[in-house]
C-alpha cells in the first residue's frame, strides 16, 4: 500500500518535471524566434522598420509559444493516447472544466488588448500618413494645408500604367527616387489612372495611391543605399514591371545631385513595360487583352533599371 | 410513439420524391432530395477543384522562374483571376452547401431542407454560372484578369471596348452566385429553425449545426452588400454609370468597402461548417464527449458578430484615417478569442482520449495543426503597421491559403471521408485515404510555408515576374503545388473504386453518435420517415452512459434490419 502511494507521489513529480522542462524549453525556443525573426526581414533602412520589426519579433515570440504549446500537446496525445488495434473503447469522459474555459477566454483577451495597445502606440509614433484630398479631373491638383512636419520636400509621386515619375519641388523630374539621408521628407502620391500602391520593403512602408484623391505621406529614410520601389497593388498587364528603385544618399552627395540634375535636358525615362509591350507588337499582339502602356516620362535622370539593390 | 411537432406545412409533399428514379440518373435530374442535392453539389464542386488546381499548377509554373518566360503576363492575370474566383465560388462555396445538404436534415431528423425546390434551384445555377464563367476563356480579349476583387478601375478598364468581356461574364457569374447562396442561406437557416426533432433544444443541437446556423447568418446579412456592389460594378463597366468612376463623381474606395462588408465574412462563412466537422469528428475519434460543448457552440456566434466588423482590415494602407485603423485592428484581433476557445477546446477533447489515426481523424489533425498557424499568422496580419509592410504581399497569400486550404479543404476531406459510409453505404479504402492525406499534408506544406518569407522580403503578391532575390522560396513552393496535384490521384481513384465496387457500409460503422448514425446507410429518402427520434441528451456523451434518444434499441434495430 506505502509503496503504491510512493510511486503515485512519484509520478506526480515526474508529470510536474516534464510540464515545466516543456515550459521552459518552449520559452527558450520562442524567444529565440523572436531574435532570428529580424533575419528574415530585408535591411532596416527607415525610421519606422526598427518599430515593424520589433512588433514583428514580439509577435512571432508570442506566436511561437502558442503554437509549440498546441501542437507540442497533440504530439504528446498522439504518442501516449493512441487505441491499441481493435481498441472501441472510450476515453476519460470529461464534459468540460468551467474554470479551464474562464482562463482560456481570458488569456487571449488580455494577450490582444496588450498586441494592440502596443501597435497603436506605434502607429501614433509613425504617423506616416498625412492629409487626402480629392480632386476633379482636370482641376489642378490640390496642395494640402501644410499641417504635417517635415524637413524635405513635398516630391510629387506620379504612379501610371506602368511607370513612375518623381518631381521635385526645385523642378527635377526622375525616373528613381534620390531622398536625402535622415531627412523627414514629405510626398504626394498621384495616380493618372487606376489604383497603384507605393511600397519600398526596406523602408517596411506601402500606401496606395487613390485615383482623384492626392495623399500626402511623410518618412525617413535612415540608411544610405538602393532600395526597390514596387507596386504593391495590382495595376494591370504589366504589374510586376512597375517597379524602380529608391536612393538615399548623405546631403552633400544629394545636394551635388539635384544641383546637376536640374540642369540637364528631358529624356525618356525608365519604362520597362513599353518595350515588353513593343515587343508583344512584334511578335503578332498575341495574348490577352490588355490597355496601352503609357508613355515613358520625360525626366532629366532617367536612372537604371537594372542598379544592383540592398533590399 | 413519436409525436412529431415541427411545421408541417413546411414540408408541402409528403414524400420528396416518391416516383424519382433511384439510379444514376437522379443525379443528372431537377431532384429535389436533399441527399441527392448534396452529392450534386460536390461532386460538380470536387470537378471545379480540379480544374481550379490545374489553373493553380499554371501560376505555379510560371512562378517557378523570375521572369515571366510560360505566357504572357496578361495570360497569367487571367489564369490566377481564374484559379481564385472557380476555388471559392465553384469549389468551396458549392461542396460547403453540398456538405451542409447531406447532413443538416439527417442530423436534426428532419425529412428533408424546408423548401426543397428552392433547393434545387440554388444548386441548378451552380453549372449556369460556372458555364458563364467558363465561357469567359473563350470571349475575345480573355477572362477577367484583375484579380478576385475586381477592384474598379482596374476591374473596368475594358480595353478592347466591347459590350461582351471577362469581366461583365465574370460580373454575371458572380451575382448568380450570390443569388444561389442566398436561396441556399433561406433554406437552411429555415429548416435550422423550424424543423428540429422534438426535444432538440438550440443546446442539444450538434456543433455542425450550430456553425451552419452562423455561417449562413452570415450570408443573409453579408451577401445583399456584395451582389449590390456587383451590381453597381456591372453598371459601371456597361452602361458607364459612375458609381465608382472618378469622371463622374465615383469613388472606387467606396466599392472596396461593398466588397469586403461581404467577402470578409465569407472566409468565416467557409471556414465555420469546417470548425463544425472538426467538433463533430473528433469527440468519435478521440473517443470523448466535446470538451465545453456550450462554450464552443456560442463562440460561432461569437465570431459571426465580431466578422461583420473587420472588414477595415483589408484596407489598412488605402487612406484609411487612423481611427479606423486602431478600431477595425482591435476588432480584429477580437476574433481570436472566440477561435481560441475552440481551438483550446479540441486540443482538451483530444487530451486523455483514445485516439484512432483513421483517415479523417487525420485530415482533422492536419487541418487543427494548419490553423494553429495560419491563426497566429492571421494575428499578425491584423496589427497594422506589420499589415502595412507584408499586406499584399506573399504573406497574405501564404496566410490565406493556409486557412483556406490546409485548414477549410482539409476539414472538407476529414468531412467527405467520415461521412462517405453514411451517404454512399459503402466504405472508403483506409490505405489509399492515408496516402491522399501524406502527399496532400506534404504538398501543401511545402507550397505555402516557404511564401511567407518571399512575403516578409517584400514580394508582392500578384505579379507574373519578380527578382531573382525571392527565387528559392518560389521554387520550393511550385515543387509543392505540383506535388498536390499528384494527391488528387489517389483521392479520385478512391472516392470512384470505393462507390463502384467498395465493401458494403454498416449504419453507424464509426461507432458514433448522432442522429444520423441511427439511420441506414444510405438514408430511405425521407429519413426516419413517421419515427422522428426524440432527442433527451446533447450529443457527444461518449462514454457518459447518457442515451442520445428516447429508445435507442429501436432505431438501431430499425437501421440494421433495412441492411
Amino acid at each position: 500500500m506505502n509503496t503504491k502511494v510512493k510511486k503515485y507521489k512519484n509520478k506526480k513529480y515526474l508529470t510536474l518535471l516534464i510540464i515545466l522542462f516543456a515550459f521552459s524549453l518552449n520559452i527558450l525556443i520562442s524567444l529565440l524566434m523572436g531574435y532570428w525573426s529580424y533575419s528574415w526581414l530585408p535591411m532596416q533602412a527607415s525610421e519606422a522598420a526598427h518599430y515593424v520589426d520589433n512588433l514583428f519579433a514580439f509577435e512571432t515570440t508570442i506566436g511561437t509559444f502558442i503554437f509549440l504549446g498546441c501542437t507540442g500537446t497533440m504530439a504528446w496525445i498522439l504518442i501516449f493516447n493512441r487505441a491499441p488495434k481493435y481498441d472501441e473503447s472510450n476515453g476519460e469522459p470529461l464534459e468540460g472544466n468551467l474554470k479551464l474555459e474562464i482562463i482560456w477566454t481570458i488569456i487571449p483577451l488580455i494577450l490582444v488588448l496588450a498586441i494592440s495597445t502596443y501597435s497603436t502606440k506605434i502607429n501614433y509614433k509613425l504617423n506616416n500618413l498625412g492629409s487626402k484630398i480629392k480632386y476633379d479631373i482636370g482641376q489642378e491638383i490640390p496642395i494640402s494645408e501644410g499641417k504635417e512636419i517635415f524637413d524635405y520636400g513635398p516630391i510629387d509621386v506620379v504612379s501610371r500604367q506602368w511607370n513612375w515619375e518623381f518631381i521635385y519641388p526645385n523642378g527635377i523630374h526622375s525616373s528613381e527616387l534620390h531622398l536625402p539621408l535622415n531627412k523627414r521628407t514629405n510626398f504626394r502620391l498621384i495616380t493618372e489612372d487606376v489604383i497603384h500602391s507605393f511600397y519600398v520593403p526596406a523602408f517596411r512602408l506601402k500606401q496606395d495611391i487613390i485615383p482623384g484623391s492626392v495623399i500626402t505621406y511623410s518618412l525617413t529614410p535612415t540608411k544610405k543605399g538602393v532600395f526597390r520601389l514596387r507596386d504593391a497593388m495590382f495595376s494591370g498587364a504589366y504589374f510586376s514591371q512597375n517597379q524602380s528603385n529608391v536612393i538615399v544618399e548623405s546631403e552633400d552627395i544629394f545636394n551635388k545631385w539635384s544641383e546637376d540634375t536640374v540642369k540637364k535636358e528631358l529624356q525618356n525615362g525608365l519604362n520597362p513595360a513599353g518595350r515588353l509591350y513593343d515587343k508583344r507588337l512584334k511578335n503578332g499582339n498575341r495574348g490577352w487583352a490588355t490597355v496601352v502602356p503609357a508613355p515613358p516620362p520625360k525626366v532629366q535622370d532617367k536612372g537604371i533599371e537594372e542598379r544592383p539593390h540592398d533590399g | 410513439m413519436t409525436i412529431i411537432n415541427y411545421d408541417q406545412r413546411l414540408v408541402k409533399t409528403k414524400n420528396p420524391d416518391p416516383k424519382g428514379p433511384n439510379d444514376w440518373k437522379r443525379f443528372f435530374s431537377f431532384n429535389t432530395d436533399a441527399k441527392v442535392i448534396g452529392i450534386q453539389y460536390i461532386v460538380t464542386a470536387l470537378f471545379f477543384l480540379l480544374i481550379g488546381g490545374l489553373l493553380g499548377m499554371l501560376v505555379r509554373g510560371e512562378l517557378i522562374t523570375p521572369p515571366s518566360d510560360l505566357f504572357d503576363p496578361t495570360v497569367y492575370n487571367g489564369l490566377y483571376t481564374m484559379h481564385g474566383t472557380i476555388m471559392l465560388f465553384l469549389f468551396l462555396f458549392p461542396i460547403l452547401s453540398g456538405l451542409t445538404n447531406l447532413l443538416v436534415p439527417p442530423m436534426i431528423g428532419a425529412p428533408d431542407m424546408a423548401f426543397p425546390k428552392l433547393n434545387a434551384l440554388a444548386f441548378w445555377l451552380v453549372p449556369i454560372f460556372s458555364i458563364i464563367l467558363l465561357l469567359s476563356f473563350f470571349v475575345p480579349g480573355g477572362p477577367a484578369s484583375s484579380g478576385w476583387w475586381s477592384y474598379p478601375p482596374i476591374s473596368i478598364q475594358n480595353p478592347l471596348g466591347k459590350m461582351i468581356n471577362g469581366e461583365m461574364l465574370w460580373i454575371t457569374a458572380i451575382s448568380l452566385s450570390g443569388i444561389s447562396s442566398i436561396m441556399g442561406a433561406v433554406n437552411f437557416v429555415t429548416t435550422i429553425i423550424r424543423m428540429r426533432a422534438p426535444g432538440m433544444g438550440f443546446f442539444k443541437m450538434p456543433i455542425f449545426i450550430w456553425t451552419v446556423l452562423a455561417a449562413q447568418m452570415l450570408q443573409l446579412l453579408g451577401l445583399p452588400a456584395l451582389t449590390g456592389g456587383a451590381i453597381m460594378l456591372f453598371f459601371d463597366l456597361t452602361f458607364g454609370t459612375s458609381f465608382f468612376r472618378i469622371e463622374g463623381g465615383g469613388d472606387p474606395v467606396l466599392f472596396q468597402h461593398f466588397f469586403w462588408f461581404y467577402s470578409h465574412p465569407a472566409v468565416y462563412v467557409m471556414v465555420l461548417p469546417v470548425f463544425g466537422i472538426f467538433s463533430e469528428l473528433f469527440p468519435v475519434y478521440a473517443r470523448k464527449p466535446l470538451f465545453g460543448y456550450k462554450f464552443v457552440a456560442i463562440a460561432s456566434f461569437g465570431i459571426t458578430i465580431l466578422s461583420l466588423i473587420v472588414w477595415v482590415h483589408h484596407m489598412f494602407y488605402t487612406g484609411t484615417p487612423m481611427w479606423m485603423r486602431n478600431l477595425f485592428m482591435f476588432t480584429t484581433m477580437l476574433i481570436a478569442v472566440p477561435t481560441g476557445v475552440k481551438v483550446f477546446a479540441w486540443i482538451a477533447t483530444l487530451w486523455g482520449g483514445n485516439i484512432r489515426l483513421s483517415t479523417p481523424m487525420l485530415f482533422c489533425l492536419g487541418g487543427l495543426f494548419n490553423f494553429i498557424f495560419g491563426g497566429i499568422t492571421g494575428v499578425m496580419l491584423a496589427t497594422v503597421p506589420v499589415d502595412i509592410h507584408v499586406g499584399n504581399t506573399y504573406f497574405v497569400v501564404a496566410h490565406f491559403h493556409y486557412i483556406i486550404f490546409n485548414t477549410i479543404a482539409f476539414g472538407i476531406f476529414a468531412g467527405i471521408y467520415h461521412w462517405f459510409p453514411k451517404f454512399t453505404g459503402k466504405m472508403f479504402y483506409e490505405g489509399l485515404g492515408k496516402v491522399h492525406f501524406i502527399l496532400t499534408f506534404i504538398g501543401a506544406t511545402l507550397n505555402w510555408l516557404p511564401l511567407h518569407w518571399a512575403g516578409l522580403l517584400g514580394m508582392p503578391r500578384r505579379v507574373a515576374s519578380y527578382d531573382p532575390e525571392f527565387a528559392i522560396w518560389n521554387v520550393i513552393a511550385s515543387i509543392g503545388a505540383f506535388i498536390l496535384g499528384v494527391a488528387s490521384i489517389p483521392f479520385i481513384l478512391n472516392m470512384v473504386s470505393s462507390w463502384v465496387r467498395g465493401k458494403v457500409a454498416p449504419p453507424n460503422p464509426w461507432n458514433a453518435i448522432g442522429l444520423e448514425w441511427l439511420l441506414p446507410s444510405p438514408p430511405p429518402h425521407e429519413n426516419f420517415e413517421e419515427d422522428i427520434p426524440t432527442v433527451l441528451n446533447e450529443p457527444y456523451c461518449y462514454g457518459l452512459e447518457k442515451p442520445f434518444v428516447e429508445d435507442e434499441e429501436f432505431y438501431i434495430n430499425k437501421s440494421l434490419k433495412s441492411h
